[in-house]
């Protein structure tokens, strides 16, 4: 499975390319569909980018300039503060950060009792995970938002956190038990020989071989919960809880301030909260692709 | 995965000593132990407190009263709204699925050609499908204004008028699925795609070009059932995702014009959250449920119609492992 995954970023025929007219020609194809389809994904970014640095009257002209009369970069200052991001930024990170890290360590000591002991119900149990994969949120949401009113947690991160520190996801439990189930138990063995107890071996030994793999968990759980909408709009009433996203939705229905358009500022706003998640994007691309492919496929 | 097992169980065993069996045992279910606490507590817990609810009347401020089946009779004979937001979302599937599938599928194929330039490709198709949904929406938004949008400034660069897109009843449906498409196509859906066409032996291509097939014939007679799995597989996922589109419409259109994005699973947030009407949402979202199982279990009854398993030995060698 590592091997598919790495082979993904080479090239799928590396034969060498004879040259005939066809094979210019497709290659020609290539590059126009390609090109096309980069417009249609990454267009729409660039014009946000450009929009977002345009002064509020330029930005309304018809037809549309493509270059901004005057780089406005003071935008993202006015954007930044019209609304609390800074608020917003520290609720997102923080929900982030806590959910991040009680599912990476629920769902690997999940996966490790899944792989590595042999209890009763051990099969059924699993397949328990695997079932509340394709529990919509729908079904579930009403019930869970009267337990988070009765505890008292409505208007908290508590419900955006909390519940991630339980089992993490079944998909990850899924993943991370699936990689640990690669890995030779002659090293567990001879680590209990030496009488280690089972967490230190899963903490010394399994950790450390299975750390590629916790890294993608952690990366999707990021993304996931930095771009989570629906239940933070759910639970959270108050703009000083509001996460980024939130934040944007508050932003996009504030009352226009008659004296200040602010589609130029909205356009800076989506940007401020894209940004971790692409920054993150490419810092840990290779970990994307093999994930998705460790998760994706399972005939 | 089996092989596995089967080595696990033949241990205790062999080290004979039924304590220690015992102690691993319970060790086991410990390490296990957040998962049976959490699906006790947020999946089983809500989902029967949710049928529980689905037969009473419950507005959160007096306590819930039994009211046998009248939510779901409300849902099916008083209700307009309920047989409309779901023929709505019914409609929005039909556009979505088929077109989300075939452009992550082209995409794939694209990207499997193995010409330079292909990361680069991959990268920027994959970066819509990590935006924050809102920031999505908000960008769309901006592009498909009717009066200054450059999506509309293009469309009449080469003369054609652009449609009032979200603002109207007609095209409103289909700017989400725009939105939609945008969103998901090049994200995990078309690298499930391309890992798949990865696994398609070469040797098939190079035998059915010997034999003459054209292009598409070797599109519907190799690759097509060589990744049938991967399809599939993103055929359920995709119907459940359709199927619950709430936060595009949500942030773009408030369910309008005139309830023309007003889907299913808005009738239930409304009514749950804007209405307090939680016994009702409760047995909109059992129905809800009912449906999306029936789906994917149809589906999976279907799948040995078309889809093709070749040996696990080729497809999915890795996997087993030990």
């Amino acid at each position: 499975m590592a091997n598919r995954a790495a082979t993904l970023d080479a090239p799928a025929r590396t034969s060498r390319r004879s040259v005939s007219a066809g094979k210019i020609g497709s290659a020609i194809t290539f590059y126009v569909i390609g090109i096309i389809l980069t417009m249609f994904f990454i267009g729409p970014f660039v014009w946000t980018l450009i929009s977002s640095l345009k002064s509020p009257t330029e930005i309304i002209t018809f037809p549309p300039t493509f270059w901004p009369a005057e780089l406005r970069f003071q935008n993202y200052a006015r954007a930044w503060t019209i609304v609390p991001f800074v608020n917003f930024y520290i609720n997102s990170l923080t929900v982030a950060v806590l959910a991040v890290t009680g599912q990476v360590i629920s769902a690997t000591l999940v996966a490790y009792g899944f792989s590595r002991f042999q209890f009763p119900f051990r099969n059924a149990l699993f397949m328990l995970v695997i079932a509340t994969l394709i529990v919509p949120w729908e079904v579930t949401i009403i019930p869970s938002f009267l337990l988070y009113k009765f505890l008292g947690w409505l208007d908290t991160l508590k419900p955006l956190i909390v519940p991630w520190w339980f089992g993490g996801s079944p998909l990850y439990i899924f993943l991370l038990r699936q990689f640990i189930m690669t890995i030779p138990r002659d090293l567990d063995e001879a680590a209990e020989m030496d009488g280690a107890n089972s967490f230190r071996i899963l903490w010394q030994i399994l950790v450390p071989l299975i750390t590629p793999a916790i890294t993608t968990v952690a990366i999707f759980s990021f993304l996931q919960h930095w771009n989570e909408f629906i239940q933070p709009l759910i639970y959270l009433n108050t703009p000083e809880h509001f996460t980024v996203s939130l934040g944007l939705r508050l932003f996009q229905t504030a009352p226009a301030d008659p004296g200040e358009p602010k589609d130029h500022l909205l356009m800076a706003a989506a940007v401020i909260a894209s940004i971790p998640c692409i920054l993150l994007f490419f810092a840990a691309q290779r970990f994307f692709v093999r994930g998705i492919v460790m998760t994706g496929i399972k005939g | 995965m089996s092989t596995s097992s089967a080595t696990l169980a033949a241990q205790p065993a062999r080290r004979g000593s039924s304590t220690l069996a015992r102690r691993k045992a319970l060790e086991g279910y410990l390490y296990i132990s957040p998962f049976l606490i959490g699906f006790l507590i947020f999946t089983a817990y809500p989902l029967f407190a949710s049928l529980y609810l689905s037969f009473t009347n419950y507005n959160i401020i007096s306590p819930p009263v039994w009211a046998g089946l009248e939510n779901y009779q409300r849902a099916f004979t008083g209700d307009d709204l309920f047989w409309s937001s779901l023929a709505r979302t019914g409609k929005y599937a039909l556009y979505i699925v088929p077109l989300g599938i075939a452009c992550s599928l082209g995409a794939a194929m694209l990207l499997n050609q193995g010409y330079r330039g292909t990361a680069i490709f991959r990268t920027f198709f994959f970066l819509p499908s990590i935006t924050p949904i809102i920031a999505s929406v908000l960008i769309w938004l901006w592009l498909l204004q009717p009066s200054i949008g450059v999506v509309n400034y293009l469309l009449s660069l080469i003369g054609i008028p652009g449609p009032p897109w979200i603002q109207s009843t007609t095209w409103s449906v289909p700017s989400l699925v725009m939105i939609g498409i945008w969103n998901t196509a090049g994200g995990s859906r078309m690298i499930v795609f391309l890992a798949g066409l990865q696994g398609v032996p070469q040797e098939l291509y190079e035998a059915s070009h010997i034999d003459g097939a054209s292009p598409w014939q070797r599109f519907i007679n190799v690759t097509v059932p060589m990744i049938s799995p991967t399809i599939f597989f993103n055929l359920i996922v995709s119907v459940i995702g359709a199927l619950s589109v709430f936060s595009v419409a949500y942030i773009g259109t408030q369910g309008g014009p005139a309830y023309a994005t007003y889907f299913y699973v808005y009738h239930l947030y409304v009514s749950a959250f804007q209405y307090s009407l939680m016994g009702y949402a409760a047995a909109l979202a059992w129905i809800f449920l009912l449906i999306v199982l029936t789906l994917t279990v149809v589906q999976f009854r279907l799948q040995d119609r078309w889809v093709f398993y070749a040996g696990d030995d080729r497809k999915d060698g890795g996997d087993h492992g030990q």
